[in-house]
């Protein structure tokens, strides 16, 4: 089953008088349980589509269903709802919030969440996933006390609390270094092969980017041609 | 589920005031001293309120006047009080029987010289009543020695209480107690001074009276109070003043046989059915006046076998509009000084107001945030909304302990009367949470109407 649909997806900013065309014309699907990494030059419009697909920002023209659903056609709040509970959405710039511990900004999602959860549950859960980052002496210490890699990794954690069935990932290993870079990897297709977590992730690198098992060009605003899927062991070939 | 979010967004929010206690509290501030300045200003007011309305029931604004109907001959009316229709019984009455009244003295009146060795002075007021009548009054307290009882009442003793006035004028401030003064040639034991009481509404000195039984007054005194009351019964008015008038018997209208002198003090007349001036009643409360009217309009024409059709043979007179006037003045005054206390109040709520919209603005990243991750508009609207109510209600309770710690060092200082009003709480604490919904709601939903990735990107 596709759980993502685009069709013919157009972004078009305007700033002041000018239009600035940032995506013209996106047809994509992604299935459930895809791995999938997103690629193409700074400021080909890869944030922006990123966006389009958390439910964050919509489109200017086109229809993006989410598991056969038009997002469109959603109210504000079910948006925030599918928000919080399908998709997690890892930042580009990490966006925790300042002076709060790294635990309760990976327990923020369960603020707002529909499931009867309690304090504990609530803690507990959090508490599973700093450890899986790597964070667990941390988890009282607040963001500008973090380095820039442990801070994507709390993001990381904060994106997974609610249990996504699509984790957005923009740039998760720009800030790290290739071990921890290696291990976020790691943990990524862990949770795509066990969980089948579906994760689009956004990278300059090609070596994270082999650890997809697709890879979507973005140049200019459109897909590019070299859309392909790479062989079963997952290396790519370049 | 939905009680589960309201609780975490309550937390949410209080944790964001906690993270700025110093804003936090500084922007109460203006609850505080909005709240505390509408507190003093109710318990002022209640309490000054309270005070003229003692001062106005010590100048006999609850007192009920009951008199006799108007005499008629010949188209010619005589005034209120010509005819006697009301017996001493009618008083008893009414206070048995009207759950309005709380008491009820007969009165029966009398002007004439009041002698003590070689001074004299006449009197405004000399009261032939019962001991009730300082009841009435609100005057039980006496300067000097003791009010007349029921058994001198019964007995029409020659014994008398005097008012200030009269001890100044006959007794050169002496103690009067023990003397005996002469009315009418019949002389009074002093047993009593009443306190100092001043003016009445009407201006005229309470304190120059002489209280003595009714049954003296009315028998031994005046023998029929028509003398005074009754002009076209009474031939001359000057008859009274001279004391030696008494000595031609003209002047004197006797229902009874007369008795000699030795018969009258050695058996004082049975009392049973007589006639008296007025009934001097008073109303359980301010409020129940009008009730009290009623009642005894009722009773009293039940008792005096009145068809419907048949006019009053009495008339009630009360002080209401004279003591609305007084009370309307303190009452302006207290609303007066509230509704500038409720100014502050005012902007003590615009200030709130500034601080959250800074606070939005400020804090429109971390807004982006939490919609991007799943928060509504409603949940953004709602945090917003309890922090600026959770201020408000901390600073009103503040207040309200502020205020009447000021109140109760008002009337420490400066002697003020102040009374603790729990309206005055329940409403301060109700204006300042609608203060807070009031005035945080407009960041808040400015604040629930941002666009998540617009939020994001704010800088
Ligand atoms: N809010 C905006 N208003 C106007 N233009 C914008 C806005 N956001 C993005 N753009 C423009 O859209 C284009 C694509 O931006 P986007 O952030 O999607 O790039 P990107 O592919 O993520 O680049 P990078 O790899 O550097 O993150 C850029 O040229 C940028 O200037
Ligand atoms: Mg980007």
């Amino acid at each position: 089953m596709n759980l993502i649909e685009l069709q013919a997806i157009y972004k078009t900013y305007h700033v002041g008088e000018i239009d600035v065309p940032v995506l013209k014309g996106i047809s994509l699907s992604v299935d459930q349980g895809e791995f999938v990494a997103l690629m193409g030059a700074s400021g080909s419009g890869k944030s922006t589509l990123m966006n389009i697909l958390g439910c964050l920002d919509r489109p200017t023209s086109g229809r993006y269903f989410f598991e056969g659903r038009e997002i469109s056609t959603l109210s504000a709040d079910d948006r925030a709802l599918l928000r919080n509970h399908k998709i997690g959405f890892v930042f580009q710039n990490f966006n925790l919030l300042p002076r709060t511990t790294v635990l309760e900004n990976v327990i923020l999602p369960l603020t707002y969440t529909n499931e009867p959860i309690t304090d504990r549950e609530a803690k507990h859960r959090a508490m599973e996933l700093i450890k899986r980052v790597g964070l667990a002496d941390r988890a009282h210490h607040e963001p500008s006390q973090l380095s820039g890699g442990q801070q994507q990794r709390v993001a990381i954690a904060r994106a997974l609390i609610n249990r996504p069935s699509l984790l957005l990932a923009d740039e998760p290993t720009g800030n790290l270094d290739s071990h921890t870079s290696q291990e976020v990897l790691a943990m990524f297709e862990q949770l795509n092969h066990e969980k089948g977590i579906t994760i689009i992730l956004v990278t300059h690198d090609p070596n994270v980017a082999r650890h997809a098992k697709r890879i979507i060009y973005i140049s200019d605003g459109v897909i590019g041609n070299s859309d392909f899927r790479p062989s079963d062991s997952g290396r790519v070939a370049i | 589920m939905k009680f589960f979010r309201v609780l975490r967004t309550i937390r949410t929010a209080l944790k964001a005031l906690r993270r700025n206690p110093l804003r936090a509290s500084l922007t109460a501030l203006g609850i505080i001293i909005g709240v505390a300045a509408v507190i003093v200003m109710m318990e002022i007011g209640r309490g000054s309120s309270v005070t003229i309305q003692r001062t106005i029931a010590n100048m006999g604004a609850n007192n009920l006047l009951v008199m006799s109907g108007t005499a008629a001959s010949g188209g010619v009316t005589f005034g209120a009080g010509t005819v006697m229709t009301l017996t001493p019984e009618d008083a008893a009455a009414i206070l048995k029987e009207c759950p309005a009244v709380r008491s009820a003295a007969p009165i029966v009146r009398a002007r004439t010289q009041v002698i003590y060795e070689n001074k004299n002075w006449v009197p405004v007021f000399i009261y032939g009543t019962t001991p009730d009548y300082l009841i009435v009054r609100e005057w039980t307290t006496m300067a000097q020695g003791e009010m007349f009882t029921e058994s001198d009442v019964r007995n029409a003793n020659k014994v008398c209480v005097i008012g200030q006035t009269l001890v100044r004028e006959l007794f050169n401030g002496q103690s009067p107690v023990g003397k005996e003064v002469r009315v009418k040639n019949i002389s009074f034991k002093v047993v009593g001074v009443l306190s100092s009481k001043g003016a009445n509404m009407m201006g005229m000195d309470q304190d120059d009276i002489l209280l003595a039984p009714w049954t003296t007054i009315k028998y031994r005194v005046t023998g029929s109070s028509a003398t005074t009351a009754n002009q076209s019964a009474s031939t001359s008015g000057s008859s009274e003043v001279n004391t030696l008038n008494n000595l031609y018997p003209n002047t004197t209208l006797s229902l009874y046989p007369e008795k000699s002198a030795t018969q009258q003090a050695d058996t004082p007349l049975p009392v049973r059915f007589t006639n008296i001036d007025q009934i001097l009643a008073s109303a359980k409360s301010f409020q129940e006046i009008p009730l009290a009217i009623r009642q005894i309009t009722q009773l009293l024409r039940e008792r005096h076998r009145l068809q419907t059709h048949e006019p009053d043979d009495f008339n009630i007179r009360d002080m209401t509009e004279m003591s609305k006037t007084l009370s309307s003045t303190s009452s302006l005054m207290t609303n007066l000084l509230l509704s500038v206390a409720l100014i502050s109040l005012i902007v003590g709520g615009v200030g709130i107001m500034n601080i959250m919209l800074v606070s939005v603005t400020e804090r429109t990243r971390e807004i982006g945030l939490r919609m991007a991750i799943g928060a509504r508009g409603r949940d953004i609207l709602r945090q917003f909304l309890v922090e600026a109510v959770v201020m408000c209600l901390t600073g009103g309770a503040i207040g309200i302990l502020l205020g009447q710690g000021i109140s109760k060092l008002i009337t420490f200082m400066l002697r003020w009367p102040t009374e603790t009003s729990l309206a005055a709480i329940i409403s301060s604490v109700l204006v300042s949470a609608s203060v807070g919904i009031i005035f945080g709601f407009y960041p808040a939903w400015k604040a629930s109407r941002l666009d998540p990735i617009e939020a994001l990107r704010y800088e």
